[in-house]
């Protein structure tokens, strides 16, 4: 009997034991995690963090779905990959023999360096040990500085207001996210951290975080500027976890390299979720993927490749949805700087003036902001950012997935002045009527 | 903008509700559980983002908790098509 065993308790491992188990019903599948909470939702931590939702809420997984599945999950830290011998050593001293293994060890958040970043009272946002941290230090905290950017900043910065603490969010460059959002994009969000009482300090580069009886006491800045806190959190960065492939002698470059069927050089051994670099067949590169989402697709797909099925993993276009200081956001595609050749050109608008789309789906409206970004290329919309309203989010990720010929409403996108959100309902309706026959 | 514009959002908002479901898009999920955690008849809306399932359950008021509060997106109302068109 075949035994699969899954290293990593995050979304990607338990993804790919169903995947697995839909297709083998004997096969033996061991679960091997050192997070000793297990299976939870990592992005819930940020709505933790905020009091949107409680900490036993954040388990998708009750017990018997895991006995269900007919999965048996070892608590424990595996150490080293014994290859040869096809065993897994977990915590230096047992041993586990695999037919086929599976590296789901995901990525950690990268360390801050600066002297003084190992005091208590710095912070950052890992997993639930580090979430149950941050709240408690957010509770004796009154002042507190987040460095960092993107999302994970922001929702450290959210959860800490939401626990009343007072934020100073220091961002080195002139305004947040300027990788991906233009400059309208991240003025709406820095509006709204002010409203909520955020200090927004720009051009602000931590060289030494200072201390008190061990205990966060202070910021120094690159220019001089001191900032005091008695907490702070940050975001700089995730890094693949890959001491375990590295020891083994698997191939490594920014994460765990895998082909399409998520094997590594290894043909036994496969890697899933944000510690794999996978191969996307279109693009003939290999890309880090940090998002829940295509954790979850990849290790599915590598579920189904370790019980025998080849099934190559293909990459959608890149997509993600989260939540910029209360605006739902949806970036689509390639929005940032360093874009494809063939942008012609960039449409922007307000989504307000919209009509409803047919099929009344409703999704998420009722914000106070509505912003649509379009990049359009010569024949097809290149990406998008939706912020605010969501009802053009999925017809307008539908329209880049499917590459969509978008050449009979390019002018009227570009002219000055377009009302985008018709312009793209309206083509909408239409080209769905004809995929449709 | 006729008085007709100023209804038009209500207006689609209580054609979902009589005549629309929850459904869910797995790809927006990140199963927090917050839709779950807020359904006033304690259906598993999280568990339907999981599989994919539109949320058929006879006992969903279609209130619109969970689609307003998921940070994500991942919901939205869709016509059942129980029901036929009325004439335009």
């Amino acid at each position: 009997m075949t035994r699969h065993v899954v290293v990593g308790t995050g979304v990607a491992g338990v993804a790919a034991a169903e995947a697995i188990r839909s297709l083998d019903v004997a096969a033996e599948i061991v679960l091997v995690g050192d997070d000793p909470f297990g299976y939870y939702s990592r992005p819930g931590l940020a709505y933790y963090l905020t009091g949107e939702t409680l900490e036993k809420q954040l388990y998708p997984y009750a017990a018997d779905d895991f006995k269900r599945l007919n999965v048996r999950y070892v608590k424990g830290r595996a150490t080293r990959i014994l290859r040869d011998q096809h065993r897994l050593e977990i915590n230096g001293t047992n041993l586990l023999a695999y037919d086929r293994l599976l590296l789901a060890v995901g990525a950690q958040a990268t360390r801050l360096t600066v002297p003084g970043a190992d005091l208590q009272g710095v912070l950052k946002l890992d997993h639930l040990a580090d979430a149950r941290q941050i709240l408690q230090s957010a509770r004796r905290a009154k002042r507190a500085v987040v460095i960092g950017g993107g999302i994970t900043a922001l929702e450290l910065t959210e959860g800490l207001v939401a626990q009343g603490a007072r934020v100073a969010y220091l961002l080195r460059g002139d305004r947040y996210w300027s990788n991906v959002l233009d400059e309208a994009e991240s003025r709406i969000v820095e509006k709204r951290l002010k409203e909520e009482g955020v200090e927004l300090v720009f051009h602000a580069e931590a060289v030494e975080i200072l201390g008190r009886r061990g205990r966060v006491a202070g910021v120094r800045l690159l220019d001089g500027r001191t900032l005091r806190c008695d907490a702070l959190a940050y975001a700089i960065g995730i890094q693949p976890r890959l001491q375990l492939a590295k020891q083994s002698g698997l191939a490594v470059d920014r994460g765990i390299l895998v082909n399409e069927y998520l094997q590594t050089n290894d043909s036994d051994i496969f890697a899933a979720g944000d510690a794999a670099q996978a191969y996307d067949p279109l693009t003939g590169r290999s890309i880090l993927d940090s998002l829940w989402s295509p954790a979850r697709e990849q290790g599915w797909a590598a579920g189904l490749n370790m019980a025998g099925k080849r099934a190559p993993y293909v990459k959608s276009a890149p997509f993600n949805v989260t939540r910029l200081a209360g605006l739902t956001t949806t970036i689509i595609g390639a929005v940032g700087r360093g874009r494809d050749d063939d942008l012609v050109g960039i449409a922007r608008g307000d989504s307000e003036t919209f009509r409803s789309l047919p099929d009344a789906a409703v999704a998420q409206t009722g914000f106070d902001v509505n912003r649509l970004r379009l990049l359009v290329g010569k024949k097809r919309l290149i990406g998008a950012v939706v912020m605010g309203d969501q009802t053009l989010s999925l017809p307008i990720q539908k329209l880049i997935e499917a590459n969509a010929d978008i050449s009979p409403i390019r002018e009227k996108l570009l002219a000055r002045d377009a009302r985008i959100a018709d312009v793209v309902v309206e083509f909408w309706k239409e080209w769905r009527t004809e995929i449709r026959d | 903008m006729s008085l007709f514009d100023l209804f038009r959002p209500e207006a689609s908002r209580h054609t979902a509700l009589s005549a629309g479901q929850v459904v869910p898009d797995p790809a927006r999920c990140v199963q927090c559980g917050i839709c779950s955690f807020n359904c006033p008849i304690n259906i598993d809306v999280r568990r339907h983002a999981w599989s994919g399932q539109p949320v058929h359950n006879s006992r969903c008021l279609t209130c619109g908790e969970c689609v307003t509060r998921c940070p994500r997106g991942a919901l939205r109302f869709e016509k059942t098509g129980l029901f036929a068109e009325a004439s335009q």
